[in-house]
């Protein structure tokens, strides 16, 4: 009954935010982006006791965006910690160094917070109590799961209270006719991937980051992934989750149908908002079937013309087996064969302009095969293709995949990188690829590749080392250009702490407004902010809410 | 020079094999089926061999239902200039297989027949030292490297053996079984697979090759191996020794 009520009240104050005006909410500043100057380093300020207090970001953008740590929120005694040691037990309460060093930073290694806990609960409850505590002693508190994700999303920008929800990884049920599995939020996306092998099934998403990333955190950061093109995005595969509001108010919308028109459809505000409006909790998700053939081609195409038509003849061609479309450009290719190990070229006969890897997935194996073979051939006799090889055996096809995978391992070995992750449409993705290269030319390598088959660029730029002249060169060209094609400055990565201030490049003033007012109303004691992904600066009323969120993902590059 | 090679259609070795209920055998429905591994590095070295010259033609060679047309194919798609295909309804056991290459061999004439050293579906190890005894020809298994002297007619082989590496050489026409370190088969491209498409396939039947097809032994029973233990942890070095000594019966 509670939580009944407590959703039907959110819809309420929705419903009345929508309708009223914004501007008592003037009380939100934000940078100017034209009044700052760009800094080389990270930059801490500390007050005297020692506490870092604001910090500048001048490495991976161009503004000094100084972002400082409220303070109306209150730091951590040591009453908080004996009250989480007694409500979740002292194993799930850590201050270790070493391991808040870990969770502490990102995978990218670009962002360290500075958090002295780190709070693993094992259930629903004690998210609620966690955050029913925190939001009464204005703790703020950064929600985590697998830490794979890569705009700074999932790791303090302070001292925030972290908040872990690895330790909840049950599958609660899974129904094996219709395909809905329900679980919680600390699942490894790689665990749940194997579990519905042994049942005959797969999940909607697949991305390089399986291995650690969780599905709470996928949800959160509407992870897109390599089988987008195929099963669509989250929005249309969670049928339902679980989510813990900042005031400790569980929201049971945990529903397994595939219809239901009764009132807003909440869930979707969850999936995709990075963590800024509650901790997910649990999932339900609709998995599709496994289908028996699957069936992997890696072509060479001499130009981005030849890719994009090629898609087109695939889209018509393979029609419904088609299950993944991707592409990487000779930079992506020549960094991944130079510093991954155990990789093959598979047309060692020459380096090609481009690299397509087209997946397909059906119930028959001849069938398919031969829809497959006679598209390719098809496409070599009309000049689309100038070269391919067909993986004969399951090896083979991990090998092809482990190519395109491996390019962000690749380039994080290849020494300093900027990412950004666009979505534009595809006839004029890899004319920014080309421009960007002309801006860089001596200064640093460009290399393009994604998800064409979904019109999402992951465009990366390689050096040796971190410098602002290239920086300069990059940002904010790369965003006006997307914003002018009316593009996504983030595709599928998220905002976090990376490109909170680049909202505008993708979204008008009114609808970043009514974004920020739905904030308000989720957040009950008033209108708070959150840090990334609003990068505002003054707090109006204090509260712990979650600076970030990004469980995962991400790593789906 | 021709070279001979035998494959054999199994379960994809990346597959996580389940076994059926009847407890007879392995799934094979619905599960993906590809070549051998070590036929296809058989295939990869016989093709080496034609490529630098010591040999005119490589033919495949694949027994089984008719579903063996695509390990095949796929072994025309890496190279292979002719394929053999005899039809055989019913599983084949490594002495029924020996006895038909024999009767290929005396049609076809091959320099050098190679296969692989076993298969991932039985693990017999048995195919190829078979047909080496059936012809009286020599035979170098578990090949790491072999170098092949056109003059002398020989083979030099490094089989790969448990005390480390043994040098044999072999007068040819041999027989020489492929090991995992020999080579890393290539990809089947494109240009290759439409090339494919218009090799021929030769069928045959174990009647045409007066084969008799029976088994001698009867597979009675497939279980899978008994399930790992969780391993314990001890708290002391007593019942350490009390363990090792009283369940484990090692000391």
């Amino acid at each position: 009954m509670e939580k009944w009520r407590a959703t039907s009240n959110l819809r309420r104050s929705l419903k009345s935010i929508l309708n009223r005006q914004l501007s008592s909410v003037s009380e939100f500043r934000y940078l100017n982006e034209k009044s700052c100057q760009p800094i080389f380093n990270l930059i801490r300020d500390y007050n005297s006791v020692g506490e870092v207090n604001a910090i500048r970001y001048g490495c991976f953008s161009s503004m000094s965006t100084v972002v400082q740590r409220n303070p109306s929120f209150s730091t951590l005694n040591s009453d908080d910690i004996s009250y989480f040691k007694q409500l979740l037990g002292e194993k799930s309460v850590i201050q270790d160094e070493d391991r808040l060093e870990t969770v502490n930073t990102d995978w990218m290694h670009k962002y360290k917070g500075s958090s002295k806990l780190l709070l693993q609960p094992r259930n629903t409850e004690e998210v609620s109590q966690i955050l029913k505590y925190c939001n009464s002693r204005c703790l703020a508190v950064v929600p985590q799961g697998g830490n794979t994700g890569l705009v700074g999303g999932s790791v303090p920008v302070f001292d925030e209270v972290i908040v872990n929800v690895g330790s909840m990884n049950n599958i609660i049920s899974f129904d094996k006719v219709s395909g809905i599995l329900v679980c919680e939020a600390g699942c490894i996306l790689e665990n749940l991937i194997s579990f519905l092998d042994n049942q005959g099934f797969i999940m909607p998403l697949d991305l390089g980051a399986k291995g650690s990333c969780q599905i709470g955190g996928n949800v959160s950061t509407n992870a897109g992934g390599l089988r987008l093109v195929r099963y669509g995005s989250l929005h249309g595969n969670v049928l339902g989750l679980e989510a813990v509001l900042a005031n400790g108010d569980v929201l049971d919308m945990l529903g397994t149908l595939r219809k239901d028109n009764t009132g807003y459809d909440l869930k979707h505000l969850f999936i995709g908002s990075e963590g800024s409006l509650g901790i997910v909790t649990k999932v339900s998700i609709l998995t599709p079937p496994k289908l028996s053939s699957v069936n992997i081609a890696f072509l060479a195409c001499r130009d981005y013309s030849s890719c994009q038509k090629l898609l087109m003849e695939a889209k018509r061609k393979l029609g419904e087996i088609l299950s993944a479309f991707e592409f990487l450009d000779i930079q992506a290719m020549d960094l991944v064969l130079n510093h991954l190990d155990g990789v093959r070229n598979p047309l060692p006969a020459s380096m090609h302009n481009f690299y397509v890897l087209i997946e397909t997935t059906g119930s028959d194996e001849s069938y398919d095969r031969e829809k497959l073979e006679a598209f390719l051939l098809s496409s070599m006799e009309g000049g689309l293709i100038s070269d391919g090889v067909l993986a004969q055996d399951i090896n083979q096809a991990s090998s092809f995949w482990r190519i395109r995978e491996g390019v962000p391992e690749a380039l994080m070995k290849a020494g300093a990188v900027y990412k950004y992750d666009l979505s534009l449409p595809v006839e004029k993705m890899y004319d920014l690829v080309d421009d960007m290269r002309t801006r860089l030319s001596d200064l640093a390598r460009v290399v393009g590749y994604g998800h064409l088959g979904d019109g999402n660029l992951h465009l990366n730029v390689s050096s040796s080392q971190y410098d602002d002249k290239i920086l300069e060169q990059i940002e904010p060209y790369i965003y006006e250009w997307t914003s002018k094609h009316r593009g996504s400055i983030s595709a599928e990565h998220g905002l976090g702490l990376m490109k909170a201030n680049k909202i505008y490049y993708s979204k008008s003033p009114e609808t970043v407004k009514t974004m920020r007012s739905i904030k308000g109303c989720l957040t009950p004691m008033g209108y708070s902010t959150r840090i990334k992904f609003f990068r505002t600066l003054s707090i109006h009323r204090a509260w712990c809410m979650t600076v970030e969120y990004s469980f995962s993902h991400i790593q789906c590059q | 020079m021709k070279i001979m090679v035998a494959v054999k259609r199994v379960v994809d070795y990346a597959v996580k094999i389940r076994v059926r209920p009847d407890k007879n055998g392995v799934e094979t429905q619905n599960v993906k089926m590809s070549m051998n591994p070590f036929c296809e590095i058989a295939l990869e070295e016989a093709l080496k061999i034609k490529e630098s010259g010591f040999a005119k033609e490589v033919v495949a060679v694949s027994m089984g239902p008719s579903n063996c047309v695509d390990t095949l194919r796929t072994g025309l798609a890496m190279g292979a200039d002719r394929a053999i295909h005899v039809e055989a309804s019913r599983d084949l056991v490594p002495l029924t297989v020996a006895k038909l290459l024999k009767k290929l061999v005396e049609v076809e004439n091959p320099g050098l027949l190679i296969l692989g050293k076993q298969a991932i579906d039985d693990d017999c190890n048995q195919t190829g030292q078979m047909i080496a005894g059936l012809l009286g020809w020599p035979q170098g298994t578990f090949a790491s490297k072999v170098v092949l002297d056109k003059e002398k007619h020989t083979a030099s082989v490094d089989r790969e053996v448990d005390g480390g590496l043994e040098t044999l050489c072999l007068d040819l026409p041999a027989v020489i079984t492929t090991d995992l370190r020999l080579n890393q088969p290539r990809y089947a491209t494109l240009p290759n697979i439409m090339k494919a498409k218009s090799k021929p396939i030769k069928k045959y039947t174990p009647e045409e090759l007066n084969v008799e097809i029976k088994s001698d032994f009867e597979v009675v029973q497939v279980t899978e191996p008994p399930k790992r233990k969780a391993g314990v942890i001890l708290s002391s070095v007593d019942e350490l020794i009390d363990k090792l000594k009283n369940e484990a019966h090692v000391i």
